[in-house]
């Protein structure tokens, strides 16, 4: 392996915090420079995944050749120095926060990123934290880095700061430092009773436990779920997800879009993990923790999600709010599937979450696009509001001037038929996120459906399954009634509305990210098979633990 | 020593647990440094309490570890101290945007009732 490939997982974590310094050190004035060097680092960490991607698989057989890999940073040799470790999922992950990423920059570009300063940077870090989390194969390290993309997050929302935003903000920052204590006290915990805050050394420390010791670690890794949940969106912990994610800036909300995927891939690998090591304790027969227990909290919590999420869904009068809710039916989803832990479940799963991202990071750019079209001059100029829209806005009465060449809807290029435009881009926003056929998330639904009638079948009681398939199907309805109500009163009714002019800039990134999807649904099978060895390797963490572990000797 | 230590983080938890679920922002941020303080102690202790040992090996070689005390808990307990003091400034700030922008320090924007 040439040494340049070797330093290539680093790449995703060290490119964007270059960009973002560099950007900070621009004047205001250089944009271009700023939007160049944004662009750049994003389509860098673009490439950097895909390779890191191709690398895992079978393309390459001779430099990972059992599809994981791993870095020591500073050359120390793990458990005592920190690791970063990619596997399928997390290339899988880290290509999906890139063109996220990627979206998100673009589409700002319209105006967003005028209307406050910094939002590149921000921007930046926050795909800097959303990578390190993916990548790390250290617990405290993946405290760090999830604190990096929550500050970054913080900052995005207060971007274009109104009343709506900053109260928003205040409700999402206590919640997450509150989650950032708590994951705290579960690693901390962790270490005390192990003695390694390595993921990959973990398991064989948990299962050498016996007694008191082993009942402190289950405690450890409960609160630790706790913090994991939070982030996820699960119910009850995720009353501030849709009144923070409806307040922020369109690109802001799109780039959120991974955010609770971030939650949902630390639970997956952890508890890929800590599972292998329950399987390692049962082999020496001394297992306490019994993770049909913890499994199945995981189930109930799930569906209650998504019944949160289909009466949230039903009730929003707003766009935005009902994106999000959806956002909560699509983890609540998630974590049922990975509680009701049938091995046949996890690929469509997997496939589900990948399709949900995109699916919902373009609704919420489009959102941004219908609430310009529906706020007419004379109201924008009327709302106390209004200078936040247009040039920001600080509290203490102090007004910022407005910045050089302040956006105006009517400049740029017009798109032609800017309503059949977003008409189009909301219908198959819907079938998305709906999981209506014929589009990917259909694709995702049937087949997690399909799998969980077959494992029914095989069993004599199986109300587990049966209860996922009715919510499901419950959840898929509900949104589907909700999003076609909305869906009239934006494009039918005519009152209240003046057809805005949208930029190339700004519809560019919600019809790639819709083309993708497309594509998903196309290339359904190939991705398919992809993901079930992704799945099958989750379920044999065996490799990924030998091959961190194996850095002792390959110094 | 043991009994204090914990009867110590109970009681700076308990505190700020009780003010975070009050409804002025101001007790919620103090309530929040409460809980960050028992949270920091306790990350502490989990390198077990000893007194009068140094957590750094000389360089005169292998040593006995028994006689040293556990570094990892304090490299950990600086960086959570960090991000904590970090963090609880953006929201000193964002208490005092919405203070400015809503006119009230209640949660919520609005007074209840």
């Amino acid at each position: 392996m040439s040494p340049w490939l070797r330093h290539l997982p680093v790449v995703p974590i060290v490119l964007p915090l270059l960009a973002a310094a560099t950007i900070l050190l621009l004047t205001e004035r250089a944009r271009l420079l700023r939007v160049t060097v944004a662009c750049a680092s994003i389509l860098g960490q673009l490439a950097a995944s895909v390779m890191l991607l191709a690398l895992t698989t079978e393309a390459f057989p001779d430099i990972w050749p059992q599809g994981v890999g791993a870095y020591a940073i500073g050359a120390w040799p793990a458990p005592f120095g920190i690791v970063l470790a990619i596997d399928r999922l997390t290339g899988l992950m880290l290509v999906l926060t890139s063109v996220i990423g990627l979206a998100a920059c673009v589409n700002s570009l319209a105006w967003w990123d005028r209307v406050g300063p910094h939002f590149h940077t921000l921007l930046q870090l926050l795909l800097m934290g959303v990578n390190g989390a993916f990548l790390t194969g250290d617990l405290f390290n993946l405290f760090v880095f999830f604190e990096i993309l929550l500050a970054a997050s913080y900052g995005l929302l207060l971007h274009g700061s109104n009343a709506q935003r900053v109260k928003s903000a205040l409700h999402y920052i206590v919640v997450n430092l509150l989650g950032a204590l708590l994951f705290l006290v579960g690693v901390s915990l962790i270490y005390g009773v192990t003695g390694t805050l390595n993921m990959a050394d973990l398991p064989g420390r948990a299962a050498a436990l016996s007694g008191a010791d082993r009942a402190l670690f289950d405690t450890a890794a409960a609160i630790l779920g706790v913090a994991f949940l939070t982030k996820a969106g699960c119910w009850p912990l995720n009353f501030w997800l849709p009144g923070t994610y409806a307040a922020a800036s369109a690109p802001a909300a799109a780039a959120f879009a991974i955010l609770t995927k971030v939650g949902i891939y630390a639970l997956l690998r952890l508890g890929s993990l800590i599972g292998s090591a329950d399987a390692l304790a049962h082999a020496e027969g001394s297992a306490l923790l019994r993770p049909e227990l913890f499994r199945g909290g995981m189930y109930y919590l799930g569906i209650a999600t998504m019944g949160f999420g289909i009466v949230g869904t039903l009730a929003a009068q707003q766009l935005s709010r009902l994106v999000g809710y959806s956002m909560i039916v699509s983890s609540g989803l998630l974590l049922t599937v990975m509680g009701l832990d049938h091995p046949p479940l996890l690929a469509p799963a997997l496939f589900y979450l990948v399709g949900s991202v995109l699916a919902t990071s373009a609704f919420f750019m489009l959102t941004g696009m219908t609430e310009r079209a529906w706020r007419t001059p004379v109201e924008a100029q009327a709302t106390p509001d209004a200078p936040a829209a247009a040039g920001g806005y600080i509290p203490f009465g102090v007004r910022r001037a407005p910045a050089p060449h302040a956006p105006d809807d009517e400049v740029g290029v017009a798109i032609p038929a800017a309503m059949a435009f977003m008409g189009l881009a909301f219908a198959f926003c819907v079938l998305l996120v709906t999981g209506s056929p014929p589009l990917s998330g259909f694709v995702a639904k049937f087949a997690i459906l399909s799998s969980a009638i077959q494992a029914a079948q095989g069993a004599t009681w199986a109300s587990a399954e049966w209860l996922l398939v009715f919510v499901t199907i419950a959840a898929g309805l509900a949104s589907l009634v909700a999003l076609t109500r909305i869906g009239m009163r934006l494009f039918w009714s005519v009152i209240g509305r003046n057809t805005p002019r949208l930029r190339v800039l700004e519809a560019g990134p919600v019809a790639i990210l819709i083309l993708i999807c497309i594509a998903l649904t196309v290339a359904a099978g190939p991705a398919m098979g992809f993901l079930e060895d992704t799945a099958a390797s989750l379920r044999a963490p065996r490799i990924y633990i030998e091959t961190v572990l194996a850095t002792r000797e390959a110094r | 020593m043991e009994a204090l230590v914990s009867v110590a983080i109970g009681i700076l938890c308990g505190s700020g647990l009780w003010l975070l679920l009050r409804p002025r922002t101001f007790q919620v941020i103090v309530g929040l440094a409460l809980l960050s303080y028992a949270v920091n102690l306790f990350i502490f202790c989990m390198g077990r309490l000893v007194i009068g040992r140094a957590p750094i090996i000389g360089t005169d070689g292998v040593a006995d570890p028994a006689a040293f005390a556990d570094p990892v808990p304090q490299a950990l307990v600086l960086t959570a101290i960090v991000i904590g003091f970090a963090t609880t400034a953006l929201l000193l700030v964002v208490l005092l945007a919405a203070r400015g922008l809503t006119g009230t320090d209640h949660v919520d924007g609005r007074e209840s009732g």
